[in-house]
């Protein structure tokens, strides 16, 4: 499959300063795209565009050639942020987290590394590393075919964020799954990604 | 010559009543066995994963735990014991904490009024005046309100506040969370000025490639335990490093090959006994599930059987 993003602008409010500006992007299942950008880049307003949580004010973005908005009621593209304990409702127990997700297959939760035990736990009673488990696996549902991480691994110990990304590249790999991902790293794009976009040349 | 201990914690241990369901009380032990000390000019930082209750830390040397917290252990400042009555007489004069919060600037009083705390005398205008421009604030900030202030601008705003007292001892609580990188690390860089002009500056943080950018020394926190405190130096390689969850972070680094090892720190309720890195250690064996003692290898401190 083939995610498409064609000549975005953006930008808040009526007078802001204009984000985003012609920008495109094409990438396919096989890939691990890295966007590197100093901050105040738009990259997360960029992430939002691509999994349709935000509308651009010019400009598309594509699957298989097809409007994302055309999907229905499961978007094929799906975002993990930053800060889990910000993407999760605190009222409900962690296994009604993870029955957000479409499906998710019962035996990637255990790849991941989440315990029976933690299911039955409120948020508030599990780590950051923890929660920011559920919320990949919450993410990489049965229709899901591309992933869009926005510095998903800051917060996390280098560990963690160590044992994530090789579950990830592993698990994308298997399931034919594109992946976006964002990082102030350069370092760890390297490691984890097929090929880095440098935003600051594309939108100069 | 030594230069002088300004903070010295000795087995601090803090830990949290939790009420369960039907009135069953329960003591959530957060910090355990915590030792430590920052002299003048040294940057010191405690570096743990969010969320592993560090920050009380901070609260617990400035005297603000919250009420169902408990704290026992002993903490000096200046080679005295920081008596609940001391710490409420030098707290933000010579004992600062930067909060990560912005919320604790007030909105309704202007910045510069909100810095000098309402003393605004000529010494203390023209020391506000230097500290701006040290941190490129312009002079018409003083006369804006908080709401006016970018995020930048409000952390040093509030770094600002810290300075214009002399602190000796500043303490960060997670100063950089949910910062842009480049903004989180003029954060840590403010803080190693206040060092290098002598104050002590104790820093909580997640973060541990920004730790070693800018502090002396930084202690390793598990799952409630400091497991290792070593000089920044000793990160250059694997082998000066002492305790084997340091070691393993240490290769963990996308650099240094980004490997892993698995499980999980365990949550505060499912520790094990003896060591809390037991069950992902490979070093693991019989006299690691008693009591294991903090001691000093290295010009640096362990908590594991072996010194490294
Ligand atoms: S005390 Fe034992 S289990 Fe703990 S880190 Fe040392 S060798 Fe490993």
């Amino acid at each position: 499959m083939i995610l498409e993003a064609k000549n975005i602008s953006f930008r808040y409010g009526e007078n802001g300063r204009e984000i985003l500006k012609d920008f495109s992007l094409k990438a396919d299942s096989s890939e691990r795209v890295g966007l590197a950008a100093p901050s105040g880049f738009g990259k997360t307003t960029l992430c939002k565009i691509l999994s349709g949580y935000e509308k651009p004010d010019r400009g598309q973005v594509l699957l298989d050639g097809k409007p994302l908005e055309q999907y229905g009621s499961y978007c094929p593209v799906q975002l993990i942020w930053q800060h889990p304990e910000q993407a999760v409702n605190p009222r409900l127990r962690m296994k009604s987290v993870l029955e957000e997700g479409d499906q998710v297959d019962p035996a990637l939760v255990e790849r991941l590394g989440i315990e029976k035990d933690w299911l039955n736990r409120f948020p508030v009673e599990i780590s950051g590393g923890e929660m920011q488990r559920f919320c990949i696996a919450r993410a990489m549902g049965k229709r899901t075919r591309f992933l869009l991480a926005d510095e998903i691994s800051t917060m996390l110990d280098l560990i963690t964020q160590s044992q994530i990304w090789h579950f990830l590249i592993e698990e994308t790999r298997r399931r034919q799954m594109g992946m976006i991902v964002v990082s102030h790293s350069p370092e760890l794009l390297e490691r984890i990604c097929t090929r880095v976009i440098d935003l600051q040349k594309t939108q100069s | 010559m030594e230069r002088k201990k300004i903070l010295e914690i000795k087995n601090m241990n803090i830990s949290f009543c939790q009420y369960q369901k039907g009135m069953r009380q329960e003591e959530l032990p957060v910090i355990r066995d915590l030792s430590l000390s920052v002299h003048e000019g040294e940057m010191v930082a405690v570096v743990g994963s969010s969320g592993s209750g560090k920050s009380l830390l901070a609260h617990g040397v400035m005297g603000i735990l919250p009420y169902n917290a408990s704290m026992g252990g002993e903490i000096l400042y200046r080679g005295e014991p920081l008596t609940e009555k001391r710490i409420r007489k030098l707290r933000g004069k010579e004992i600062v904490m930067v909060p990560q919060s912005t919320s604790y600037l007030d909105p309704l009083m202007k910045v510069g009024t909100q810095i000098c705390k309402g003393k605004k005398d000529l010494v203390r205008q023209k020391k506000l005046d230097q500290i701006f421009s040290r941190y490129s604030l312009a002079k018409e900030v003083q006369e804006q309100y908080p709401f006016e202030l970018s995020g930048g601008m409000t952390r040093r705003v509030m770094i600002s506040t810290a300075m214009i007292e002399n602190p000796r001892l500043v303490i960060a609580d997670e100063p950089t969370p949910g910062l842009h990188q480049k903004a989180a690390k003029s954060a840590m860089e403010h803080f190693r000025e206040l060092a290098d002009m002598g104050a002590g500056v104790l820093i909580i943080t997640h973060d541990l490639e920004l730790a070693l950018e800018t502090a002396d020394r930084v202690l390793v926190f598990y799952a409630g335990y400091t497991l290792e405190d070593a000089k920044t130096e000793d990160f250059c390689k694997e082998e000066t490093l002492r305790h084997p969850y340091t070691k393993a972070l240490w290769r963990a680094i996308p650099k240094n090959g980004f490997q892993y090892i698995d499980g999980v720190q365990p949550y505060v309720k499912d520790m094990p006994s003896g060591c809390p890195f037991a069950p992902r250690c490979s070093r693991c064996s019989e006299k690691c599930h008693g009591e294991i003692p903090y001691r000093e290898v290295n010009g640096g401190y362990v908590r594991c059987v072996y010194d490294s």
